[in-house]
């Protein structure tokens, strides 16, 4: 802790502390302490999603199991593998810029926005799959619930299951193109040298965004991939 | 601010999240009956505690911080024992086996 006052001492001055915080230190923790209380109005967000896919589940758990056979757990894992690499690479990157590395800094964002991309990409094959199986409640012409697989008692509940899948993944998914809008900006900010050890909490603060985003997925997979137990997986 | 975590602490971390994402893929394929549902949120819930303990750095994050994060935890819980509290409490729709 002594050193890090040390270093706070010199960057009083800094011409990133905003004149209501006494010090770096401070305004740090304000920081990362606001990103905080977003996050926990994201939790309740999801958390109404997650209440209600709860609920349905519990009257449907037959019928949410077989419907679960129609979704592509190999994608799940395989995004669930590539999501947990950007938060590693993420949380490298908040590393780099608290020591001052800006070479590493920049890859490390870089890293991180492409594993993001590969996420979307490989999401977007998925639906791709659902809208030729004909798997996409809501849009007439694209729901059909034929074949040994599909139980015809369970047809009112495959799409229940159905639409819980396209809102949560297609949320989870839009605030996956927020964070890649945030790594861009910090890939600019970092280009032009903004980010120092004494001024790298908006590194930090995205960061968290960022992990936040990869624990609402840690929840998705096995909610709505591997609740089946009957398929073979890949 | 934090101290410096040191890079090998992330790669084990890391490490240990891919592990528990093949666990829980291959564990999906056993029917532990009642069990499937605990054992796919418990790992859920231990992966999410690595990540916000380690790479959320809430380790090392002052007490006002750590009373917001459990904040969180709490309110999700408010949420879902208030809710199913009411749906299994009363006869408002049929019910399946529970899970």
């Amino acid at each position: 802790m002594a050193d890090t006052h040390v270093v706070d001492a010199e960057h009083a001055h800094s011409p990133h502390l905003r004149h209501h915080f006494d010090d770096m230190h401070q305004q740090f923790d304000s920081d990362t302490f606001g990103m905080w209380v977003f996050l926990l109005t994201e939790i309740m967000f999801f958390g109404g999603m997650f209440g209600a896919y709860t609920v349905y589940r519990s009257m449907y758990p037959e019928a949410f199991a077989a419907t679960s056979n129609f979704m592509n757990p190999a994608f799940g894992a395989a995004n669930t593998a590539v999501l947990i690499v950007s938060s590693l690479t993420m949380a490298l990157a908040v590393r780099a810029s608290h020591l001052g590395q800006q070479k590493l800094l920049q890859w490390m964002l870089v890293f991180t926005m492409i594993f993001g991309l590969a996420f979307l990409v490989i999401k977007g094959f998925e639906y791709h799959e659902h809208w030729v199986d004909m798997k996409v409640p809501l849009f007439p012409g694209h729901w059909s619930w034929t074949g040994p697989e599909a139980p015809p008692q369970f047809a009112h509940e495959a799409q229940i299951l159905f639409c819980f899948y396209f809102f949560m993944t297609g949320f989870h998914a839009l605030h996956m193109l927020v964070g890649l809008g945030i790594m861009t900006t910090l890939l600019v900010m970092a280009r032009k040298g903004t980010f120092t050890p004494a001024y790298y909490a908006p590194v930090e603060v995205s960061g968290l965004y960022w992990h936040f985003v990869d624990i609402v997925w840690i929840f998705l997979f096995p909610l709505l991939y591997l609740i089946g137990h009957t398929k073979k997986l890949i | 601010m934090h101290p410096v975590t040191p890079v090998r602490t992330y790669v084990l971390i890391w490490l240990t999240l891919t592990i528990l994402t093949f666990v829980t893929f291959y564990v999906s394929t056993i029917n532990l009956g009642a069990l499937n549902i605990v054992v796919a949120l418990g790992i859920a819930f231990t992966k999410m505690m690595l990540v916000i303990w380690f790479f959320m750095h809430v380790r090392t994050d002052n007490p006002l911080t750590k009373l917001f994060v459990f904040a969180g935890f709490f309110w999700m819980a408010i949420l879902l024992t208030m809710t199913l509290g009411d749906y299994f409490s009363r006869t408002w729709m049929p019910l399946g086996k529970f899970w």
